[in-house]
């Protein structure tokens, strides 16, 4: 499948233009699925402000996601326009300190 | 409907080197628990490693699937 000019482009520049992204079921406020719940809780935990974006609200952001960053489900993280991965992979690199590294240079809250 | 030893199975398949151990922690065949050692994991990065147990499991997220709680491990000597 191949995603709309407009709508890659709109994901390029969202990625690259917020430091830290959460693709999520609902907001960082109001998580709709334990997996994004979790996500958020550990980008909290980092203590880094981050956008959080809700792909239930708009359903051709997340099909387009999935081909974006060749990934089938949700969370998706992404940190300084890199893919990071999902709630797993976050919460690994939470507990190793591998996070705390990549966050360096990001405004802490 | 899917369980756990159809996961197993189709991770299996797509890694054959692959010790599989996959979970139904609620009993509920929705959220799924699975932990996966390879030692073709070796070198990768974690999405990387992610994305071949995905790709194992085809596009099952599309459909039975709903949700895999995944942990991709390299073997280690102590481990093997």
């Amino acid at each position: 499948m191949n995603i709309a000019p407009e709508m890659q482009e709109k994901l390029s520049s969202q990625v690259r233009d917020n430091d830290v992204v959460l693709y999520m079921k609902g907001t960082a406020n109001f998580p709709m699925c334990g997996f994004s719940a979790r996500a958020a809780r550990v980008l909290q935990s980092a203590g880094v402000k981050f956008k959080d974006v809700n792909i239930l609200e708009d359903d051709d952001l997340r099909v387009a996601l999935k081909v974006f960053s060749d990934w089938p489900t949700f969370p998706q993280c992404y940190i300084k326009g890199e893919f990071i991965g999902g709630s797993d992979i976050l919460l690994e690199m939470y507990e190793s300190g591998e996070l705390e590294k990549k966050l360096e240079s990001v405004p802490k809250t | 409907m899917i369980d756990t030893a159809r996961i197993a199975e189709m991770i299996q398949a797509g890694l054959p080197d692959a010790e599989v151990d996959v979970r139904d922690p609620l009993n509920d065949r929705t959220h799924f628990e699975a932990t996966v050692t390879s030692p073709s994991f070796e070198g990768k990065s974690r999405v990387q490693q992610h994305k071949m147990v995905y790709a194992a499991l085809g596009d099952s997220f599309s459909g039975p699937l709903h949700a895999l709680q995944l942990t991709t491990v390299v073997p280690t000597k102590e481990t093997k």
